[in-house]
């Protein structure tokens, strides 16, 4: 079997359709006599629902109906159920589909309106009166934690839901030996997310199957199916989810929402069909956001500059619901040590309730946070020891000899974390030499004639990829010669057709254009979970990967029994299975299919099982860790604040790659998200809770224009522990960038400057920490 | 964000433009509806009627006459800026027109539109100002002139009466070879400033400076000219100017805050960027011989 696609970057398969505007999300679906859907939504952070006068807005032109939660009594009531219930949550603090008496963020769902235009419901849902006893809200994680604090759910007694612990080795001891010891501590900025596509539901009732039909713009069809099946109390097959084409996932739509209850709920109710479209100004107010935390940690290191110890406590601003359970501030947790070879760790982390918008993984989840932590410390190290930040981290990462290496963490199972492979060391070597970080200040200097501080920035990361338990595939060959690749991962735009095509083709000799995919339809694969956690081409990758080895061998049982050649003598190529040396001895994929689909009254021939056809589920049992090492350039104008990245390269390991142009598009968006994190993303609220950026005028996405080229550079360790050796590369563009910013401004601001434990910055800041020099 | 509902008309004279303006309440004109349609989905306003006129021909265009060069109201933010009378005479518009939002808004967007919104950020009206440009307005009682000191009321708002329009602009062109700065902080390319500053300059054989116009926008509400300073420039020589008063003048306006930038940040960029833009306008300054 020879790799002609896995390895190669081709041009995906699914660009000539999506770039001609000829994708089909879930917008572009009409269905006839579909009803349109508005959403009430508080205008206020935190009250009580006293009543809800829909009369007026019932007898506007268009409108066909009104909904809160008390008319869905008869369908389902309750909150939603959790999902991902965690011991440490005693009860699931989930969104109602509709809230039913307290309203706990702007934004939250209170009504839906349906009418026969978008606007004509926008319209009666601005006419929906609310009678509401307001109550204090708490917009801010560290003063929710005061014991007088407002809190976020009346009914709670303190706003900290739950507190997470992690750690291994006897902190103490190593820190009463240490050469030293510092205390920082960190501020993280929330920020939201923004694909492109905002979310959106169509629901109808299937008349053929009675089957509450729905697609919608979500990365986990499978989870509004399992958890719309227990609300319904319905068996899951009757329904079915669909993911049409998706603009961009990144992490909230992973979650299973209020809406698509509501929206599911209404069509039970009305037997119309219905399209909801979350525009952009509900997003900001209804789509789960990022990663805010504050930080303090105590890090014990020796005179050398190597770490030894870290502990700490952590406040994270979990938002007003926890539809994800504990995900999010579990992957800060697990995140730790990085690259770093700690002795000992302990760290404790409180999950606060605020009254804003929930938050839930966004693209790398807590591990970006964790990446700025602990590679700000090895910064802050080296300033303190007047020693060379590279030297904090050779002394410090763990060594390509050590692999594979147990981090003294554990794993959600309770089994140990071990890192399978790579080089940390070596990637940092590489991105220094590939920026050319010897001749820097001749860089710096040239900058400054022209009256810039140039500053250069260093970060590295490990990333554990492949979450399990699986995605399953299935290969069939129609009697055509075509093979057909089914799955239960669902694609946001990550190129899943490309990739699993490229994997099939290879093992079972076809061209890359003759592979084709059917995903995001629990009609058509039986299981799925999520596309989240940079999973997909390590579970369902494998499984692909599997599944064709198994058609493969039923093919060349097949041409044996035919040709009567012994197996050992076959191999697929060119559509067909030949005798090897003798090309023209073959017998065509199509024909084995054509034959194996079964001919009326004729036995099957050697009694083989019908269907070219096999499916696998490949177990991914223990992570796979991808790892970088970034380096880049600022320039930072003293007068203004200004602050340009000129330069950003990356070194990146995520073992095999499929395909490297796919990879290098993971990476690279990934790294614009990181620099926006650094540099121009800020939700802003006030004390009340209100949100006050809630347009793209004043929250700031990093745009092309602010982009500097970004050269990525790879180092392939395949990982032992799948079948394709591959990694995951979702995420790891996002994870240190900006960390890496943030450190390139700090060495620009120069020794006299601040020591940066926020992000992001601005350019007012920079012009204070300069006046302050 | 969709618009709530309105009824829509499209005049196609500036007769019929006038009897809708007189007729109809609570009418909004629609010109290249980049500010206009964004406030209306968002449903920051609401307006009864859109008037549309982009289909009245005599509105838009270009015209060198006796009285200064006319820019009609609904000429296009890029054909403004590609237009070779503007650069050659007008160059500090064409220099402005540039930090605009973005190719595609300024295909839609126009000069007359942006004078009538009146962001305080918004460049066209701020380099207005700094010309002295004069508002051709027409209404139910004919055709006149505001002069750009009487056009800016306060924060989005201008001297515009509820049944007049915009028709025109008129700028009166600086000597040939007078130079010209403009600076403006923005986060990210096309993003409406932070802060600006803008300078025009006439000087003698010499390189005494005759004329001055100095001008901080994004600060406060309105763009804000700096009489004082522009009267201090007078006399003296472009390669000797004291600039620091200057900068302290922009530097001592009541700056605006808000989510993001205090007033101290905002008037720290006025006076670093009136620096700026004096310094390009002594830079551009030709030295008549
Ligand atoms: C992404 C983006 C970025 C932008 N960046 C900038 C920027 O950096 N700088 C900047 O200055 N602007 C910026 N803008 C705004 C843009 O320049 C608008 O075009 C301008 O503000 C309004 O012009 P318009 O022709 O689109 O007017 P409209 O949006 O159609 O109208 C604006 C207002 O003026 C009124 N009006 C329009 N024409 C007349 C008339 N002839 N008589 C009377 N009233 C009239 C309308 O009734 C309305 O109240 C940006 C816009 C966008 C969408």
């Amino acid at each position: 079997m020879s790799a002609r696609y896995f390895g190669a970057a081709v041009t995906r398969l699914e660009d000539a359709r999506l770039l001609a505007g000829k994708g089909q999300y879930v917008d572009d679906i009409e269905l006839p006599g579909m009803l349109h859907a508005a959403f009430v939504r508080a205008s206020f952070a935190h009250g009580r629902i006293r009543s809800i006068d829909t009369s007026d807005a019932l007898a506007m032109p268009g409108v066909a109906a009104i909904y809160t939660m008390a008319d869905f009594e008869d369908i389902a009531h309750g909150p939603m159920p959790p999902m991902a219930p965690h011991p440490l949550l005693k009860t699931p603090i989930t969104y109602h589909p509709l809230a039913n008496t307290e309203v706990r963020h702007v934004g939250e769902a209170i009504a839906i309106v349906l009418a026969d235009s978008r606007a004509k419901a926008e319209d009666a849902a601005a006419a929906v009166v609310l009678d509401i006893e307001y109550l204090p809200a708490v917009s801010d994680a560290t003063l929710a934690c005061d014991a007088n604090s407002p809190r976020a759910h009346s009914q709670h007694t303190s706003n900290i839901a739950a507190t997470m612990k992690a750690g291994f080795g006897d902190t103490a001891a190593v820190f009463a030996k240490a050469d030293h010891v510092l205390t920082e501590h960190f501020d993280i900025h929330r920020g939201g997310c923004h694909s492109m596509e905002c979310r959106g539901v169509v629901a109808h009732i299937d008349l053929l199957t009675g089957a509450l039909t729905i697609s919608t713009s979500s990365q986990s069809p499978y989870m509004v199916r399992r958890h719309l099946a227990g609300y319904l109390k319905r068996d899951e097959n009757d329904i079915r989810v669909m993911t049409p084409d998706v603009g961009g996932g990144f992490g909230p739509k992973a979650n299973v929402y209020a809406e698509e209850f509501a929206v599911a709920l209404a069509v039970i109710k009305c037997r119309r069909p219905v399209k909801w479209i979350e525009d952009r100004q509900e997003h900001f107010v209804a789509t789960t956001q990022q990663r805010g935390q504050t930080w303090t940690l105590d890090v014990a290191f020796d005179n050398d500059g190597r770490m030894h110890a870290i502990r700490g406590r952590c406040i994270h601003d979990n938002g007003a619901y926890a539809p994800y359970g504990l995900i999010l501030p579990a992957t800060a947790l697990a995140s730790f040590p990085g690259p770093y070879a700690l002795e000992a760790l302990d760290l404790s982390l409180d999950v606060v309730l605020t009254n804003l918008v929930p938050t839930s993984p966004v693209r790398g989840a807590c591990r970006p946070n964790v990446a700025f932590l602990l590679e700000r410390l090895a910064d802050r190290i080296a300033r303190h020891l007047g020693i060379d930040r590279q030297e904090v981290r050779r002394r410090s990462f763990v060594r390509a000899d050590q692999m594979p290496y147990s981090t003294g963490m554990k794993a959600r199972d309770g089994s140990p974390i071990s890192y399978d492979s790579g080089d940390y060391v070596g990637a940092l070597n590489l991105v220094l030499d590939e920026i050319d970080a010897a001749n820097f200040p001749a860089r710096r200097n040239e900058a400054k004639q022209r009256g810039k501080l140039r500053g250069l920035g260093i970060a590295s990361c490990v990333e554990d990829t492949g979450l399990g338990p699986f995605e399953g595939a299935s290969v069939r060959v129609t009697p055509a010669g075509k093979v057909v690749i089914a799955s239960g991962a669902s694609s946001q735009g990550q190129g899943h057709r490309t990739a699993f095509a490229q994997i099939a083709a290879d093992v079972l000799g076809v061209e890359l254009e003759d592979v084709t995919i059917e995903t995001a339809d629990t009609a058509k694969f039986p299981l799925g979970i999520s596309t989240i956690a940079s999973r997909i081409a390590v579970t369902a990758g494998s499984s692909v990967q599997l599944a064709a080895h198994k058609v493969r061998a039923k093919a060349i049982a097949f041409a044996s029994h035919q040709l009567e050649v012994d197996e050992h003598d076959l191999e697929l190529a060119g559509g067909a299975v030949h005798v090897k040396g003798i090309p023209d001895m073959k017998i065509k994929l199509s024909e084995i299919a054509r034959t194996l689909s079964g001919n009326t009254g004729m036995p099957m021939p050697g009694d083989m099982e019908p269907d070219l056809a096999a499916t696998a589920y490949f177990n991914s049992n223990a992570l796979t860790f991808a790892y970088g090492a970034n380096a880049c350039e600022v320039e930072v104008d003293p007068d203004t604040g200004d602050i340009r990245v000129v330069r950003y390269v990356v070194v990146h390991d995520c073992g095999r790659m499929i395909n490297p142009m796919i990879v290098d598009g993971q990476i690279r968006g990934g790294v614009v998200h990181g620099i926006g994190n650094a540099l121009f993303e800020r939700m802003i609220h006030d004390e009340e809770g209100q949100p006050l950026t809630t347009t793209y005028g004043d929250y700031l996405l990093p745009m092309a224009s602010e982009m500097p080229r970004i050269e990525i550079h790879h180092m392939e360790t395949p990982s032992p522990r799948n079948p394709i050796g591959v990694k995951g590369a979702g995420e790891g563009g996002t994870i240190p960038a900006a960390a890496c910013v943030i450190s390139a401004v700090e060495d620009a601001l120069g020794p006299n400057g601040p020591f940066i434990a926020l992000h992001p910055i601005s350019p007012q800041q920079v012009v204070t920490w300069l006046d302050r020099n | 964000m969709k618009a709530s509902p309105f009824q829509y008309h499209r005049p196609q004279t500036r007769e019929e433009l006038g009897a809708l303006l007189t007729r109809l309440d609570n009418a909004k004109i629609l010109a290249g509806g980049q500010s206009l349609m964004p406030m209306m989905n968002l449903r920051v306003i609401a307006p009864d009627h859109l008037i549309d006129i982009n289909r009245i021909p005599e509105l838009a265009g270009i015209r060198e006459t006796a009285a200064g060069i006319e820019i009609g109201a609904m000429t296009r933010q890029t054909d403004v800026l590609s237009s070779e009378t503007v650069r050659s005479r007008l160059p500090l518009l064409a220099r402005a027109l540039e930090h605009v939002g973005h190719i595609q808004t300024r295909a839609r967007g126009t000069i007359g539109g942006s004078c009538c919104h009146l962001d305080p950020s918004a460049e066209q009206p701020a380099v207005s100002a700094a010309f002295d440009a004069e508002f051709i307005v027409s209404g139910p009682n004919g055709r006149h002139v505001i002069p750009a000191s009487a056009w800016f009321e306060g924060l989005l708002q201008s001297a515009l009466g509820e049944q007049e329009y915009l028709e025109a602009l008129r700028f009166k062109p600086w000597a040939n070879g007078h130079g010209y700065g403009f600076a403006e902080y923005a986060r990210r390319h096309g993003d409406f400033a932070v802060a600006g500053g803008i300078a025009l300059l006439e000087g003698d054989r010499d390189g005494r400076i005759t004329r001055a116009a100095l001008l901080s926008f994004g600060v406060e509400s309105s763009p804000r000219r700096l009489t004082e300073a522009e009267g201090a420039l007078l006399g003296q020589h472009v390669d000797n100017l004291d600039i620091e008063p200057v900068i302290e003048a922009a530097r001592s306006l009541e700056a605006m805050e808000d989510a993001h930038v205090t007033a101290g940040y905002r008037r720290h960029l006025a006076g670093v960027l009136i620096g700026r833009a004096l310094k390009e306008a002594c830079a551009t300054l030709e030295r008549q011989s």
